[in-house]
């Protein structure tokens, strides 16, 4: 979508993330990125947004009724999820960290599914996930070194820098600010940039690692990070859908096409919890929510299409009735996730069963069967 | 008939405080409606209400402490269905939880502090998970034979009150935040409002009448009851010296001219926190603490220096990571920093684990001096006066004379069983070396 961003072109350097939509829902131009898609397109992307953003008010709701033992967040990380996801298509390979929801959604993952890892009924063996979305990282930072070794593969398979571009596939994965201070982190920079790995590492910057202010732990902006290890890194307004899409659709095609990797910082703001156990009123002010709060993207991108006339009072109606009724169904959904079977457990690590873990099974099944006259 | 059990909103909490109810009964709430606000050892936390319908019963009082898996609230489908519980009589005291709701989740609360979610029996399943459906089909059955002679319509009529029939109080969320800055109970207040609601003027007037007053006993004021209880039960002994700090008071003063010490609070307090690290290097054991999984003195390795602090919410000793590796600006500037985030409420949570040694300033408060209670898990506690200017012997023979110096009374109360009498005052003549010639601190 970013024709004047030419071959491998480095966009020029800035601090000042890349914005296409300013804060009160104003378009702007930009010398190197612009978004092409239509405004029907961004209807689609604000319907992710909300949607994406409903799921997570009723699973962090969910947590507070007990019908979850944890849940993080993505309030105020829609458009950089929704964005980025949007940019992604077959055979793109997506890796998760663990507060992806809005990925998750745009790529297909049925969000009842994600709350089986986070009510302690299932692993992230998730029904619905497709074989192109891997499932959730826990481990901060560890995902970024799995998914250089896929673009690796990639390579291997000869699915980068083909002339036909619906052969090529990059992989892009997810990390936060934290996870920037990872050991994990910088040699998947390192490895990526020594084998021009078609991945794009996505780290939206949400300004908190838990308690830790980004600030203090790099004396350099995060995107500027790339630049030490010989590949190209951009800031980008995180919570400017617009300026994400172009941005990741530029460093996609770019991977794909053999150029390499890219750093891509989404320069956002968590404005709810790290996660439900967590209180962030003990490490922040909340002048500095409010003043991320005024610039909420999904307000933005509804105050440019109602402006722009993409959308009316009706069409936000059904979205309220659609946000409703998949929240309903994510209520219904989570309290029936059928209870898992300790049984199973030991068909869950290898193809073949060892001999060993058979007794095991055998051995608790035996166990189990001596309650059965207490039931 | 829905009934509401208190969440693990954390991971792995045990209890929350009751802070406040967003709803009385009778209200209609939705989905997602906030029904309260609780406290856990973590966090101030909104908690959402899982069932559309009527408020029909509130089962446990603001500032009740309750275990996860109790039972707070129900929600009944409709008003008519709300009616029914709200007629029992008698009732119970407003902050005992309703009695059919006792029995029952006895077991859900060890169930819940294992496993998530709100199944119970998640843990012992076959054995218990019978006697829980027993226990709840028992109390669906005990219903409907429940006297039913007062309509629900009484709470919104009042003067409920009568003959020790308790019900929670009626006020208003702005009422119960006077109740609760003047510390008053608002079961013992005579409503005058209407429909026998209590007014703010009810509560002052009650802040004002009453004999005692009494201050549950929560959050950091619960905890230092419990720490210092604990703490008494170790075997311990306090050893005072009296100190010449004239020149540690005049090196303070060439600090502050500095410009690196610009902007900075110092006093001998700082000085008094270095010295306690340098003589721990000679005496480890004043650093210890005792294992008793083990059964071993573990010296630890570094210094986590508490310092106790008087905030508006009680005693807090928020202490500084490895406080030995600091130099005296550095050390200054950590004490800078804490003891404004102790007063605010806003330490972080590791900065309130893991000390190894503290010291307490009643000095600040104009008294010479104590026996301080160690805190619990710690060998030592230092325990500094004021400072006063006090006729001092110096000199000897033909110079002995008496002249006025700054002097200040230094106790340290340790663990016997960790540290003995000769350790103790050891450490406590290597302080007062430092803190009589600073200088002297290039020895250690």
């Amino acid at each position: 979508m970013t024709q004047s961003a030419g071959n491998n072109r480095e966009p020029s350097v800035a601090d000042v993330p890349i914005q296409l939509l300013d804060p009160s829902g104003r378009r702007l131009d930009h010398p190197d990125f612009h978004y092409d898609g239509t405004d029907a397109d961004l209807a689609a992307s604000l319907r992710d947004m909300v949607l994406a953003r409903r799921i997570d008010a009723e699973a962090t709701a969910l947590q507070r009724k007990g019908e979850l033992g944890l849940w993080p967040p993505l309030l105020g990380q829609e458009a950089a999820q929704i964005g980025s996801a949007r940019a992604v298509r077959d055979p793109d390979l997506v890796v998760p960290s663990y507060r992806e929801h809005g990925v998750a959604w745009c790529r297909g993952v049925d969000p009842v599914d994600l709350l089986t890892t986070f009510r302690g009924t299932g692993m992230t063996d998730w029904p619905s996930r497709p074989d192109t979305f891997y499932p959730y990282a826990f481990v901060i930072g560890s995902q970024t070194l799995h998914a250089v070794g896929m673009a690796m593969a990639q390579q291997r398979d000869g699915a980068v820098g083909n002339d036909d571009p619906d052969a090529n596939g990059a992989v892009i994965v997810y990390f936060g600010d934290g996870a920037t201070s990872q050991g994990d982190v910088n040699e998947a920079f390192g490895f990526a940039a020594a084998t021009s790995a078609p991945v794009v590492f996505f780290c939206q910057n949400n300004q908190w690692a838990i308690s830790e202010p980004a600030i203090v732990q790099s004396r350099v902006p995060l995107y500027r990070r790339a630049a030490g290890f010989g590949f190209p890194g951009v800031r980008v307004d995180g919570n400017d859908v617009l300026a994400v899409q172009a941005v990741t659709e530029w460093a996609l095609d770019l991977a794909r096409r053999g150029g390499g990797p890219v750093l891509v910082e989404a320069f956002t703001y968590r404005m709810g919890a790290h996660t439900t156990s967590d209180d962030p009123t003990k490490y922040r002010t909340s002048d500095e929510v409010a003043e991320w709060r005024a610039k909420d993207p999904i307000d933005r991108l509804r105050a440019y299409l109602t402006a722009a006339g993409a959308i009316d009072d009706a069409w936000e109606a059904a979205l309220v009735a659609e946000a409703d009724a998949l929240a309903a169904r994510l209520r219904d959904g989570c309290v029936s996730l059928p209870e898992p079977d300790l049984a199973d457990f030991w068909d869950l690590v290898y193809a073949n069963t060892p001999d060993l873990l058979v007794r095991q099974r055998e051995e608790f099944l035996a166990y189990e069967a001596s309650f059965e006259e207490a039931r | 008939m829905h009934e509401f059990k208190l969440p693990d909103p954390g991971e792995g909490l045990l209890e929350a405080d009751i802070v406040s109810w967003k709803v009385a009964v009778g209200d209609t709430v939705a989905v997602n409606d906030i029904l309260l606000e609780i406290e856990t050892a973590k966090s101030l936390v909104e908690l959402p209400s899982p069932y559309a319908g009527v408020v029909a019963e509130i089962l446990v009082g603001e500032g009740q402490t309750v275990d996860v898996g109790t039972p707070i609230i129900r929600i009944a489908d409709t008003q008519g269905e709300a009616a029914a519980p709200a007629a029992d009589a008698p009732r119970d005291a407003p902050n005992v939880p309703h009695e059919p709701a006792q029995a029952a989740p006895k077991e859900a609360t060890e169930a819940l502090l294992v496993g998530y979610g709100a199944k119970a029996g998640a843990v012992a399943r076959r054995a218990r998970r019978g006697a829980h459906e027993a226990a709840v089909l028992a109390d669906r059955a005990d219903r409907p034979v429940e006297p039913a002679g007062t309509p629900a319509s009484t709470s919104a009529t009042g003067g409920g009150s009568a003959g020790g029939t308790a019900e929670p109080p009626r006020a208003k969320p702005p009422v119960r935040r006077v109740a609760r800055d003047l510390g008053v109970d608002l079961s013992t207040v005579a409503p005058t409002g209407p429909g026998g609601t209590i007014t703010a003027d009810d509560v002052v007037a009650a802040a004002n009448n009453t004999g005692d007053k009494r201050i549950p006993l929560r959050g950091v004021r619960r905890e230092m009851f419990r720490t210092m209880t604990a703490s008494l039960a170790v075997p311990q002994a306090t050893a005072f010296v009296e100190v010449d700090v004239t020149a540690t008071v005049e090196l303070i003063e060439t600090l502050k001219r500095r410009r690196d010490f610009t902007g900075l609070r110092i006093s001998p307090l700082v000085v008094f926190a270095k010295a306690a690290c340098l003589a721990i290097e000679r005496i480890p054991e004043i650093n210890s603490s005792y294992d008793a999984e083990r059964d071993e003195i573990v010296l630890h390795n570094d210094v986590n220096l508490g310092i106790a602090a008087a905030t508006p919410r009680g005693l807090l000793v928020p202490n500084i990571k490895a406080a030995n590796r600091l130099n005296l600006l550095d050390l200054t500037r950590a004490i800078n920093e804490l003891v404004p985030l102790a007063r605010e409420g806003k330490v972080p949570p590791d900065a309130m684990a893991n000390g190894t040694f503290s010291i307490t300033n009643v000095g600040v408060f104009g008294v010479d001096g104590g026996t301080p209670i160690m805190n619990y898990g710690e060998a030592a506690i230092m325990c500094l006066g004021t400072i006063l200017r006090k006729p001092w012997v110096v000199g000897t023979g033909e110079n002995e004379r008496i002249v006025p110096r700054s002097v200040c009374t230094v106790s340290l109360t340790f663990d016997h069983r960790l540290v003995d009498g000769e350790m103790g005052s050891k450490f406590l003549a290597d302080v007062s070396t430092i803190m009589s010639d600073p200088a002297l601190a290039l020895l250690f």
